[in-house]
């Protein structure tokens, strides 16, 4: 099959996991605003989102895009890896147009997977899981959480101010890799030419941002106590 | 008149393919800043020979940018610090009195060093043989206005045109790819009406035997373009993967 073996075959792959990937977030970072505008509209959401059968299949839909992202992530950083020979040039110099986060978008990823482990034991093993395994609910100070009262899983986890922090590092690894991701995804799939470069790396930039900015709003306000 | 310099050369120096290589220092004195690199080459191993060492092997063949043979990795850069031009074209008035200027050959599996500086880029004649030409019907040669073609066009394929297949492209890229290269010989044969029938073929092929030689896959760093002599551009690399994602979902 070409997209396994042919180099923008594979591309593609990551490319097409890559863009869905950010929708999702898109999706996951406007339903988080819901939470700093009203807590009954955001818990409303995380029922509707709990453990129905279109929230399941989505939820393995979701977790099969990230698993075929990462495997491709490995192969092909390990095939690139070995394209480049076993002597490494003694004097190296990035140029300016040259992206940092375009050379490490592995080490990136997997802070951004690290992250995501941190998260799902955070949220997804107090919510969806424990409906899904009829769990205990989590407790917190003597009161059992309900898995949709996913406010006040926010109030509580950026209560600790390590968590803030390690969201916040999360965030910025997330920003670095859509930074050359997002336009890097439309490269792949053939959608540039010389108008449509830097068009594409400005829209990268501002959607990275705002995407961020909005994950990063959440955690701030709740871990600042303002909300 | 350009000042003359003294500096210290760093050379990468490799008996033969397995062997191993090790850096060599050779200082320079008065070089006048008009030598080109290849030129001040030239003198020092006019010295080397002179002593009875031996020369070092690097290549070159035009001297003029236009023939894609010389090399060299020059400070972290292919063909030097200065963007635009070949290392032949590279003047010694772009370096510093007392620097210490170091020489390394591409380094890349695709390209597997011979000697010294010198390494192996057969692997892109191979590519190109692959598919990078055009089929034409011999006997009376067709008029030349039967087949017009637009400015715009005609610019845009000159300009993918202008790759010299020199393998700055590879020896920039962090992953090995060729992609550079390979995107500007299919682009400049696949928006021109005399590419037309062996465009289909041609992407497919000639990305098989890339990927078959062992270089990597394109994360589009863009550090070939910003090394490559001939301001290739990516934008080379985007219609190449239009050509081959069209040419497989067609089959
Ligand atoms: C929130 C989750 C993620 C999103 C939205 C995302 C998105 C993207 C996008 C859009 C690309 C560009 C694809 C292209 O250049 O065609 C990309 C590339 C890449 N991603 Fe991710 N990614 C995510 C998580 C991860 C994780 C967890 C890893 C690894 C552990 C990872 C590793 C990589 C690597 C190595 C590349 C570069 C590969 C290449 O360009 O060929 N990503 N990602
Ligand atoms: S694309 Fe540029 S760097 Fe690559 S082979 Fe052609 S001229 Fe050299
Ligand atoms: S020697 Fe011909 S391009 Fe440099």
């Amino acid at each position: 099959m070409w997209l396994n073996n042919s180099s923008i075959g594979r591309k593609l792959v990551m490319s097409v996991t890559g863009l869905a990937l950010i929708l999702f977030l898109t999706f996951h970072m406007a339903m988080n605003l819901v939470a700093l505008f009203s807590v009954e509209g955001y818990n409303m959401v995380c029922e509707f989102l709990g453990a129905n059968w279109y929230a399941v299949v989505a939820t393995m839909g979701l977790a099969a895009l990230f698993v075929i992202h990462i495997v491709y992530a490995f192969w092909l950083t390990l095939q690139n890896y070995k394209a480049r020979g076993n002597d490494r040039y003694a004097v190296t110099d990035r140029p300016k147009s040259v992206e940092w986060s375009s050379q490490n978008m592995l080490v990136l990823g997997v802070i951004v997977l690290l992250g995501i482990g941190l998260h799902l034991v955070h949220f997804w093993s107090k919510m969806m899981l424990v409906e899904l395994t009829n769990g205990k609910e989590f407790v917190i100070n003597g009161n059992a959480i309900s898995p949709t009262d996913g406010a006040a899983l926010i109030r509580y986890t950026f209560s600790q101010w390590y968590n803030v922090v390690l969201y916040l590092i999360w965030i910025a690894a997330i920003w670095f890799h859509l930074n050359h991701g997002f336009w890097s995804a439309f490269q792949t799939i053939g959608w540039n030419n010389k108008v449509w470069q830097s068009r594409l790396q400005t829209i990268s930039l501002w959607y990275t941002t705002i995407l961020c900015l909005g994950f990063a709003a959440v955690v701030i306000l709740f871990g600042a106590g303002i909300l | 008149m350009d000042k003359n310099i003294s500096f210290t050369l760093k050379v990468w120096r490799q008996r033969g393919p397995k062997a191993k290589g090790e850096f060599k220092e050779y200082p320079m004195k008065d070089i006048s800043g008009g030598t080109s690199f290849l030129e001040m080459l030239d003198i020092l191993n006019e010295e080397l020979v002179g002593k009875g060492e031996e020369p070092i092997v690097f290549d070159h063949d035009c001297r003029e940018g236009i023939c894609g043979m010389c090399s060299l990795y020059v400070n972290g850069h292919p063909h030097g610090p200065e963007g635009g031009v070949t290392t032949c074209q590279l003047f010694m008035r772009k370096f510093k009195d007392g620097e210490t200027i170091t020489v390394e050959p591409w380094r890349s599996a695709g390209f597997p060093v011979i000697r010294d500086l010198m390494v192996d880029r057969t692997a892109y004649d191979t590519i190109m043989q692959a598919g990078g030409y055009v089929s034409v019907n011999t006997g009376a040669p067709q008029d030349a206005n039967a087949t017009p073609i637009s400015k715009e066009i005609a610019d845009e394929a000159m300009d993918s045109a202008s790759c010299i297949g020199c393998g700055a492209c590879v020896a920039a890229c962090k992953n090995g790819s060729a992609m550079l290269f390979v995107s500007a010989k299919v682009s400049q044969l696949a928006i021109l009406p005399q590419g037309q029938v062996e465009r289909v073929r041609r992407a497919k092929a000639m990305v098989a035997k890339m990927d078959e030689l062992g270089f990597g896959n394109c994360t589009n760093t863009r550090a070939c373009e910003a090394e490559c002599p001939k301001n290739i551009t990516i934008s080379n690399i985007a219609r190449l993967n239009r050509e081959f994602i069209s040419a497989k979902c067609k089959d």
